[in-house]
């Protein structure tokens, strides 16, 4: 459990640690709670050259509402966000989903930037992103870029970040009147990582649906939007008939993941069933 | 209720008192093996191999040894220049310490990098470039035993199969008789999963070698020092360690539950590099090195049946083992039998026909098959019997309650013979399992389960009520390397009346610095504060086999209970001697004697000790100090009565674990407290592989669950909120009427879970599940019957 020979430096402001990501290159990476970067070093999976600690820029530790939507800070920590109470009114499912992330001691130190940037296709926060439109605003040499959630993750471990780009904020839309959200998951028991997680973000009017936003974690290599179980609530009364004929399509199109955890066939059950559970809850 | 016979103050049998060893823990005082330091210590760490069965064709460490800091890469063609390259286990099989042309497992220890500092010897391991060859690998034990199967023990001169031992007990033709011609037979088969101790501290070691004075000095986490001098001394006695030349020390340990029992490669790795370099060597396993590569427990797949009538009298059982050993027996069990205690499995329950064979194999997995929190195969022994009593209730439909009051050996029948021969020497399973339904309220439960079942809501209600077999143990059936299992302790007063003991065994966290001091102060009426308990260092402690298998309090314990009634003895003498009266016109009290009748003239032991050094009578020796060796006259049979709740979830198959009752009967106890934390670990550890834990294999060898991140070692997340309880029936045989306590929940505890999940799906024909439960598992049954789609 130790990991191959590296330089530590640590960064204290996001111009240096942009400075220092384009000095070292290839070499480089950035630690920010390091809850998934270290385990993977002490495994020597991982034997970046270079870690730039960007852990104790306080320019990324935030939550703060800025106009219509929340500005969540890349450094804030999933304890800051489940304790955070600036999430009310449709965005119930961030200090939800961030209280339901491994342990205290994960939630003490691991960052939202940092997950989002990691990419597991087992995290929680690529879910609660998507279903919430949020954009992911990233920075690197040439200045800032926007990045729709819904584009950010491009496959298993990989997302939209090029190298010398740091992701500084989420930008969280503030919901339409009438709208609730929330997460549910089905945890792998040691890792406490999604096996199934769903974020559910519904507005209704009168008992129907007005919009929906459902997007799913921990079933394929890589979050992803929830279209016909979206499409299936749209327009529609929202009781348990059609929340549950709807969130039948959790798992459709993706390619499911199968492990002695979850076989594919109850992946996919427990995507419904999940997906079922947020639905309901945010009604 | 537990009556205490001395006070407060004295703090003997019975006390709750706090654990003396806790301050230092608590406050991160401890000292531990990877705590040790000394000059110009190197620092070793080991390449394992990354497939299960594979030749090697070159292992090629110029690249490692070019790095600064490395000072050598050792090999087994190193060793076997000296002899050192394979080692005997425990169980009388042979093992490699490092391989000269195969390895037989995956994370199999295959070359030792030694260097300055333990990050070097790791970089060091990282560029050691091993040619690998790989072979197909046998990982189903069902499938080493076909007859084209390939032999993997080329080792061993003439073996034709991959066979190591067959074992019988109980009466075949009777037995076969029963079967044949019962009422009712049922059978279900079983597997109980490999798992592992996962104990919290890792496993290793600092070899000390001293060339000037040949004298080496072992600082090791092992829960046997004694043991593992004498085995040092027979391996590397050729080499001029022999017994008096080598110290063992074992510091405090973080956890055993019997994985410290064993002697790994590492250990005589780092001795060998001691002794040809001079220099002190460390060696600590990481996290998944022990997970992967050390004793593994368990895997044992047990056919099991049982006869009996259709109104419910149990007449007989039948049990067929297949048991996994993996590259070699490196089991740790001190018994002759090779299946440890299995033969206990005949459980709680009157009858006099059984028999039980089992057969051992070899397969390209991890060797063991050592004793996690378990005197030598009980934990597989109680899941057969108390799985098959409930498949046997649930064919003849009756509670499974009743069938087990029914059964019951009855409390005036003990001592009571079982039909493969032990003596049970006392219990009142009626009285236990009374005390556990009442205070589940297993009536209530059973209604409320019926008007759930109705609704198409899944609940069950599981019961285990176990015999345990601890103290090992009587010298006929166990011995070590042919060491008998008896257990040590000295006791030496002070002149100030205060004391130091000293025992052959070694804690683990089981609170010996506590207990023992209270077994003394029961005995002596010495307060127990002042009762200072050292273990773990061979050069002071009088020889002993160490602590597993539940085995402290009933040898050890008892051995202090003796030297110390050998000491009332002398304090008798002393005590007449000053007083000037007879012996016989004196009594005892805890803590002084007096005469009949007078009160008022009597002397305290403190005052008697300081007499036994100042003042002591004429043709008396001096001093006051006394010795025992305790072999035990029989084993002592503990018991519990266990009963689960559990709530599934029809829709997603997650269980819960809504209640556990766990009634507990380990005659007299000596801690209550103690008891109690002790009961809590181990159901906790029998939580474990009811619901999560199991070393999974694919077909290539590679395990599937090698670190932390996939295997989970349940811990109070997890558990239910435990609620224990006990009755009291002294042991007959033993000085104080103790029984051993601290693997009773983790034999009992996974048969009451299993049979409450079982007992949630028995309405839709489920007759046995394989542990660990998972909700994986649950929801294929739920799919099967149709409950979810």
């Amino acid at each position: 459990m130790i990991p191959a020979n590296f330089q530590y430096t640590r960064a204290g402001s996001v111009d240096e640690a942009i400075g220092m990501l384009k000095q070292h290159g290839d070499a480089a990476k950035l630690l920010a709670g390091g809850h998934s970067l270290i385990p993977a070093m002490k495994l020597r999976l991982n034997q970046p050259g270079v870690l730039i600690d960007i852990g104790s820029i306080s320019e990324l530790r935030y939550i703060r509402k800025e106009g219509n939507h929340i500005a969540i800070g890349g450094g804030a920590t999933h304890d800051d966000i489940a304790n955070s109470d600036a999430f009310g009114g449709g965005l119930e499912m961030y200090p939800q989903a961030a209280g339901l992330i491994g342990d205290t001691q994960v939630r003490n130190k691991g960052t939202i930037g940092g997950s989002l940037a990691h990419a597991d296709p087992a995290a929680d926060w690529p879910a609660v992103v998507i279903a919430s439109n949020a954009t992911i605003v990233v920075k690197g040499p040439g200045g800032e870029r926007q990045i729709a959630a819904t584009d950010f993750f491009t496959g298993f471990y990989e997302t939209a970040l090029a190298e010398d780009e740091i992701l500084t904020q989420i930008r969280v839309p503030l919901p339409a009147a009438r709208t609730k959200s929330a997460y549910a998951k089905f945890m792998q028991p040691a890792s406490r990582f999604a096996i199934v997680g769903c974020a559910a973000m519904i507005t209704s009017s009168g008992g129907t649906c007005s919009n929906a936003s459902v997007a799913m974690t921990g079933v394929g290599d890589a979050a992803y939007k929830a279209s016909k179980v979206e499409n299936a609530l749209k327009g529609k009364s929202l009781d348990s008939g059609t929340i549950q004929s709807a969130a039948a399509h959790a798992a459709d199109g993706a390619m499911v993941m199968s492990d002695h955890f979850a076989s594919e066939e109850y992946r996919t059950h427990l995507a419904s069933v999940f997906a079922g559970r947020a639905i309901s809850a945010a009604v | 209720m537990i009556r205490c016979k001395t006070s407060k103050e004295i703090g003997g049998m019975g006390h709750s008192l706090k654990r003396k060893e806790d301050a230092r823990f608590l406050a991160g005082k401890g000292n531990y093996v990877d705590d040790i330091k000394l000059p110009g210590m190197l620092y070793m760490d080991i390449v394992r191999s990354p497939y299960a069965y594979a030749k090697i064709k070159n292992i090629d460490a110029s690249e490692a040894l070019k790095i600064p800091g490395v000072v050598a890469v050792v090999t087994g063609k190193d060793l076997e220049k000296y002899n050192l390259h394979w080692m005997p286990t425990l169980m009388s099989d042979t093992q490699m310490v490092l391989p000269t042309d195969t390895v037989m497992y995956q994370a199999q220890e295959v070359a030792a990098v030694i260097a300055t500092d333990r990050y070097t010897a790791r970089d060091g391991k990282e560029a050691v470039r091993v040619d690998y060859e790989p072979m197909k690998p046998i990982i189903d034990p069902y499938k080493s035993l076909d007859a084209d199967a390939p032999v993997l023990r080329t080792d061993k001169e003439g073996k034709t199969d991959n066979h190591i031992w067959h074992w019988e007990a109980g009466d075949k033709e009777k037995t076969d008789k029963l079967f044949a011609e019962a009422e009712v037979v049922v059978k279900e088969q079983m597997h109980i999963p490999r798992i592992h101790v996962s104990s919290i501290e890792t496993c290793g070691c600092v070899a000390d070698y001293h060339k000037v004075d040949n004298h080496l000095t072992m600082y090791m986490t092992t829960q046997a020092p004694h043991a593992i001098r004498t085995v040092i001394a027979l391996v590397a006695g050729h080499v001029g360690l022999t017994e008096e030349k080598v110290r063992v020390i074992s510091p405090d340990i973080g956890g055993g539950f019997g994985g410290k029992v064993p002697v790994y490669p590492g250990y005589v790795i780092a001795i060998a590099v001691s002794f040809l370099t001079g220099k002190p060597v460390k060696w600590i396993e990481d996290r998944s090195e022990n997970l992967q590569a050390d004793s593994f427990a368990r895997d044992y797949h047990i056919t099991a049946e049982m006869a009996g009538t259709k109104d419910g009298k149990i007449l007989g059982t039948r049990f067929k083992i297949l048991a996994d050993h993996g590259y070699t027996d490196a089991s740790a069990n001190p018994s002759k039998f090779p299946t440890g205690l299995f033969s206990i499995g005949t459980g709680s329950y009157d009858y006099d026909t059984s028999f039980m064979e089992a057969d051992a194999v070899y397969t390209n997995k991890p060797p063991g098959g050592v004793a996690y929190r378990c005197s030598f195969r009980v934990t597989e022994a109680v899941h057969a019997i108390e799985r098959i009593t409930d498949r046997f209730a649930l064919e003849i439909g009756k509670d499974p309650a009743q069938l087990r009051m029914e059964n019951f050996i009855k409390k005036e029948d003990f001592p009571w013979k079982s039909p493969t021969g032990w003596e049970y020497d006392s219990g009142d399973y009626h009285a236990g399992l009374k005390l556990a339904m009442d205070t589940i309220g297993y009536d209530e439960l059973r209604k409320e389960q019926a008007e759930k079942r109705a609704k198409g809501e899944l609940m069950g209600i599981g019961i285990s009520t176990f015999t345990e077999i601890v103290g090992a143990g009587p010298s006929k059936d166990f011995d070590i390397l042919g060491i008998k299992m008896f257990d040590s302790a000295e006791i030496r007063v002070h002149p100030t009346g205060k004391a130091i003991a000293r025992f052959g065994t070694k804690s683990q966290g089981q609170g010996h610095e506590t207990t023992y001091a209270q077994i003394i102060a029961e005995e002596l009426g010495i307060p127990a504060e002042n009762i200072q308990v050292e273990e773990g260092d061979t050069d002071t402690a009088p020889y002993g086999l160490g602590t597993y298998a539940s085995r402290s309090t009933p040898t050890a314990g008892a051995a202090a209970a003796v030297a110390a009634r050998k000491l009332r003895d002398k304090a008798r003498k002393i005590a007449a001697y000053l007083l000037e009266v007879s012996e016989d016109d004196l009594e005892w009290e805890p803590g002084k004697f007096s005469v009949k009748g007078a009160p008022e003239k009597s002397k305290t032991i403190q005052e008697i000790v300081f007499a036994a050094y100042t003042n002591h009578p004429q043709g008396m020796e001096a001093g006051f100090e006394a010795t025992h060796y305790y072999d035990p006259p029989n084993l002592t049979f503990p018991s519990g009565a266990y009963i689960c709740v559990v709530d599934i979830d029809n829709e997603t198959a997650e269980i819960k674990v809504r209640r556990f009752v766990a009634i507990d009967d380990c005659g007299n106890i000596i801690n209550p407290m103690i008891v109690q934390g002790q009961v809590h670990g181990g159901l906790t550890q029998g939580l474990a592989p009811a619901m999560y834990e199991e070393l999974i294999y694919d077909e290539e060898g590679n395990i599937l669950n090698g670190t932390f991140m996939d295997y989970l070692v349940p811990t109070a997340v997890e558990s239910p909120s435990w609620e224990t309880g006990h009755t009291v029936t002294p042991s007959p045989h033993h000085p104080i009427g103790a029984k051993g306590v601290g693997e009773s929940p983790t034999v009992g505890a996974p048969p009451a879970i299993a049979n409450a999940i079982v007992d949630a799906l028995s309405h839709l024909g489920v007759t046995h599940m394989e542990i660990p439960i998972t909700p994986f598992k649950v929801w294929k049954v739920l799919k099967e019957k149709g409950v979810v789609e």
